[in-house]
C-alpha cells in the first residue's frame, strides 16, 4: 500500500515536472519543428498541427514524443535529409515525409536513425525519398505501420528501409514500393519482419545480406525485380509469406545465395517465372509450401547440400524442379506432384512409385533455352513419357520415394 | 450437307470432344490445368479427324461429284461447295464439342485462344485434306497421305526441330526458330496457347523474347495471318488441280 502511493506521488511529480506538451503550427509562435525540438526537455512531447513545414535535415537530439496531428508534411525540397535520429527513446508518429535530396555519395534518407536504442516510428508516409527509412548501428528499433514511396527511377533510387549494423529491429505492417530494394538488411540480427507489403521495388522486394537469426512472416512480396533474395547467411527463417507475381527474365520469387541452416515453411509462391532459385545453398528446410502457377517452381542448382524438401505442394507450374548438374544431394519426400502419375494400391495415400521431379524436357531446356518454343508439342510429351518409363538421361538422384497422391492442406 | 450432319463418324467425333472437355473440367478443380489437358488432346485428334474425314468423305462423295462435274456447274464451285460443306460440319462439332464446355467452365483469354486456334487448325487441316485427295487418284492413297500430312505436322516436324536446334545450338536461333513455326499449322496454334498458358515459364530466358514477339500485337496477327494462309492456300492449289483434273 504505502509503495504504491508513493509510486503514485512520483507519477504525478514526473509529469509535473517534465512531460511538457510544445505544440508547432504554421502560423503559431513555434512554427517548425527545429525549434521546438531546441525548447524541449528529455520526455517532453511535441505535437505538429497539419501544415507544410520545410525541415532540412532536422536533428532529434532528444528523448522525445513527436506527434503529427491530421499528417503535417515535412518537406526537405531535395535539399538534404529531412529528419535524423540521435538520441534515445524517439517516438515519431503521422508524419508525411517527402524529397529528400538524392545522392551518389551519400546516402539521404526520409528518417535517419543513427546509433541509437528503443526509437519508435509509425503511421508515417514517406514519399519521394532517396532512402525511405535508414537505420544505422542501432538496437530496439521499431518500425510500425509506415508507407514508403520511393522515387521509381533505375539509377536514382535507394532502399525503402534500410539496416545497416543492427539488432533487435521489429518491422511490422509497412508498405514499400518504388524503392531498389523494399526492405534491406546487412549486418542486422535478431530481427523480425512482418506483414509487410513489398510491392513494385525495382530490385528486390526484401534483401538480406551476412544477416543471421532473423525471422520474416506473413509479408507479400508482389511484382517486385525478385521477391526475396537472402544472400550470406545463417538460419533465416521464413514463414507464411507469400510470393506474388514477381516476373521476367532472370527474376525470382525467393533467390538464395550462399545460406545455411534457413527454414522455408507455409508460404505461397504463386505465379513467378521461378518460386524459389537456390545457389550454394546448406541445410535448407522446406516444408508445407505452396508452388501454384509458376514457370519453374523451384531451380536447384547442384551445388547445394543437404537440403530437405518435404510435404510441399507442386500445381500447375510449367517445370517442377530444375538443375544443372547430374548429381543432387538433396532430399525431396513426401511432396504432391500435380503431374505424378503413379498408383496407391494399398490406399494410403502415398505412391507406390518414386516421382521423378526433372523432366527430360526441363533438361533440355536448361542445354537448348530455344527448345522453349517446343514446349507441351506432342513430340515433347512422348519425350517425357519415355524418360519417365526409362530414366537415362535426367539425374536418378533427385526423386520422391513417397509421393503424396492428394495435395496437402495448406 | 444433310449427310454429313447425320454422319455417324461426326455425331461420335462431336461426342468425343464434349466427352473429353466435360469430363477433364469436372474431374479438376483447376481450370488451367484442364485447359493444358485440352489443349494437349485437341492439338493431336482435331487435326487427325479433321483430315481423314475430309478425306474420306471426298472419295465416297467422288461418283457423285464425277455427275456434278457433268453438269454446267464450274469446277472449282463444286469444291469449293464440298470444301465448306466439311468444313463447317467439323467447325460445328469442334464448336459444340470444345468450345462450349471451355465457355462454360474456363472463359479466359487462353479459352478464347483455344477457341480461335482449335477452328482454325481444324478449317487447315480439311483444306490440306482436299489437296492431298485431289493430288492422288485413289482412296487409299489420298488417305495415306493426309496420314502423312498429319503424322509429320504433330511429330516429324517438331523431331526435325528439335534435331536443327541440338545441331546448331551455338548459333543465335530466336529468329530462326520463329520462321520455323510458320511452316506447321499444328505449332502456330500451339505457340498462340502457350503464351497464354505457361506466361511465366515463358518471361525467363529466351522465351521473353517469343514473349515480346508472339505476345504484341503483331505477332498474334503474325500467327494468325499463317495459320489462316494454312487454310486457304491448300484448298487454292487443290481447285487449280481439280481443274484441270481428268476424272
Amino acid at each position: 500500500m504505502k509503495a504504491s502511493i508513493l509510486y503514485l506521488f512520483f507519477i504525478i511529480l514526473s509529469s509535473l515536472t517534465s512531460a511538457n506538451t510544445i505544440t508547432v503550427a504554421q502560423k503559431g509562435r513555434i512554427n517548425n519543428l527545429g525549434k521546438a525540438i531546441a525548447l524541449a526537455k528529455n520526455g517532453d512531447t511535441i505535437i505538429v498541427q497539419k501544415g507544410h513545414y520545410p525541415s532540412y535535415n532536422t536533428i532529434i537530439n532528444k528523448s522525445l514524443t513527436i506527434l503529427g496531428k491530421d499528417f503535417p508534411v515535412l518537406d526537405a525540397g531535395f535539399r538534404e535529409e529531412v529528419i535524423t535520429i540521435l538520441a534515445r527513446q524517439v517516438k515519431l508518429d503521422g508524419f508525411v515525409i517527402k524529397n529528400s535530396k538524392v545522392g551518389s555519395l551519400r546516402d539521404y534518407a526520409g528518417i535517419r536513425i543513427h546509433r541509437t536504442e528503443q526509437v519508435h516510428i509509425s503511421n508515417n508516409k514517406l514519399m519521394n525519398n532517396f532512402f525511405g527509412i535508414y537505420i544505422s548501428d542501432s538496437k530496439h528499433v521499431s518500425i510500425y505501420n509506415n508507407s514508403t514511396q520511393g522515387t521509381n527511377s533505375a539509377q536514382n533510387s535507394g532502399n525503402g528501409i534500410h539496416m545497416w549494423q543492427c539488432q533487435d529491429i521489429k518491422i511490422n505492417n509497412n508498405y514499400s514500393s518504388g524503392h531498389r530494394d523494399g526492405i534491406y538488411f546487412e549486418f542486422v540480427k535478431k530481427s523480425t519482419i512482418s506483414n509487410n507489403r513489398s510491392v513494385k521495388n525495382l530490385r528486390y522486394g526484401l534483401h538480406f545480406m551476412f544477416s543471421d537469426d532473423n525471422l520474416y512472416r506473413g509479408n507479400t512480396f508482389k511484382n517486385n525485380g525478385s521477391g526475396v533474395a537472402v544472400m550470406y547467411s545463417k538460419r533465416i527463417r521464413m514463414y507464411n509469406n507469400l510470393f506474388l507475381e514477381n516476373w521476367g527474365s532472370s527474376i525470382y520469387g525467393l533467390l538464395l545465395k550462399d545460406i545455411s541452416n534457413c527454414d522455408i515453411k507455409h508460404n505461397r509462391f504463386i505465379r513467378n517465372t521461378t518460386g524459389i532459385y537456390m545457389e550454394g545453398c546448406q541445410g535448407i528446410n522446406a516444408c508445407n509450401n505452396q508452388f501454384l502457377n509458376n514457370g519453374w517452381a523451384m531451380r536447384v542448382l547442384a551445388n547445394c547440400v543437404n537440403g530437405e524438401f518435404t510435404r510441399n505442394n507442386f500445381t500447375a507450374n510449367s517445370f517442377d524442379v530444375t538443375t544443372n548438374g547430374s548429381l543432387n544431394l538433396n532430399n525431396f519426400n513426401n511432396n504432391y506432384w500435380d503431374k505424378y502419375e503413379g498408383y496407391d494400391l494399398n490406399k494410403n495415400g502415398i505412391g507406390d512409385i518414386p516421382y521423378h521431379p526433372i523432366s527430360l524436357y526441363a533438361q533440355l531446356i536448361e542445354q537448348i533455352p530455344q527448345s522453349v518454343m517446343l514446349m507441351r508439342s506432342f513430340m515433347v510429351n512422348l519425350l517425357d513419357k519415355v524418360e519417365r518409363a526409362i530414366p537415362s538421361l535426367t539425374p536418378e538422384s533427385v526423386k520422391d520415394n513417397h509421393p503424396k497422391m492428394k495435395p496437402w492442406e495448406i | 450437307m444433310l449427310d454429313i450432319i447425320r454422319s455417324k463418324v461426326l455425331i461420335a467425333y462431336t461426342a468425343l470432344l464434349a466427352l473429353i472437355s466435360l469430363s477433364i473440367f469436372m474431374s479438376d478443380a483447376d481450370v488451367t490445368k484442364g485447359l493444358i489437358s485440352i489443349t494437349t488432346i485437341v492439338m493431336i485428334i482435331v487435326p487427325l479427324v479433321s483430315i481423314v474425314y475430309a478425306t474420306t468423305y471426298y472419295f465416297n462423295a467422288s461418283e457423285f461429284t464425277e455427275l456434278l462435274v457433268s453438269q454446267p456447274i464450274s469446277r472449282s464451285d463444286i469444291l469449293w461447295g464440298k470444301f465448306i460443306g466439311i468444313a463447317s460440319s467439323i467447325l460445328g462439332s469442334y464448336l459444340i464439342g470444345i468450345c462450349i464446355p471451355v465457355a462454360l467452365f474456363a472463359f479466359s483469354s487462353t479459352g478464347l485462344m483455344l477457341m480461335l486456334s482449335g477452328c482454325l487448325l481444324s478449317l487447315s487441316f480439311v483444306s490440306l485434306a482436299f489437296l492431298a485427295s485431289t493430288k492422288t487418284r485413289d482412296k487409299a492413297k489420298g488417305i495415306g497421305m493426309s496420314l502423312i500430312i498429319w503424322f509429320y505436322c504433330s511429330i516429324i516436324f517438331d523431331a526435325i526441330v528439335l534435331l536443327f536446334l541440338f545441331s546448331f545450338s551455338d548459333y543465335p536461333l530466336e529468329k530462326v526458330m520463329i520462321a520455323l513455326t510458320a511452316f506447321n499449322p499444328i505449332d502456330l496454334a500451339r505457340i498462340l496457347i502457350l503464351l497464354q498458358l505457361d506466361i511465366s515459364a515463358l518471361m525467363g530466358y529466351t522465351g521473353a523474347l517469343y514473349r515480346d514477339f508472339f505476345g504484341s500485337g503483331s505477332g498474334i496477327a503474325f500467327s494468325l495471318i499463317f495459320q489462316i494462309a494454312w487454310s486457304v492456300l491448300p484448298i487454292l492449289l487443290a481447285t487449280r488441280t481439280f481443274k484441270k483434273k481428268d476424272l
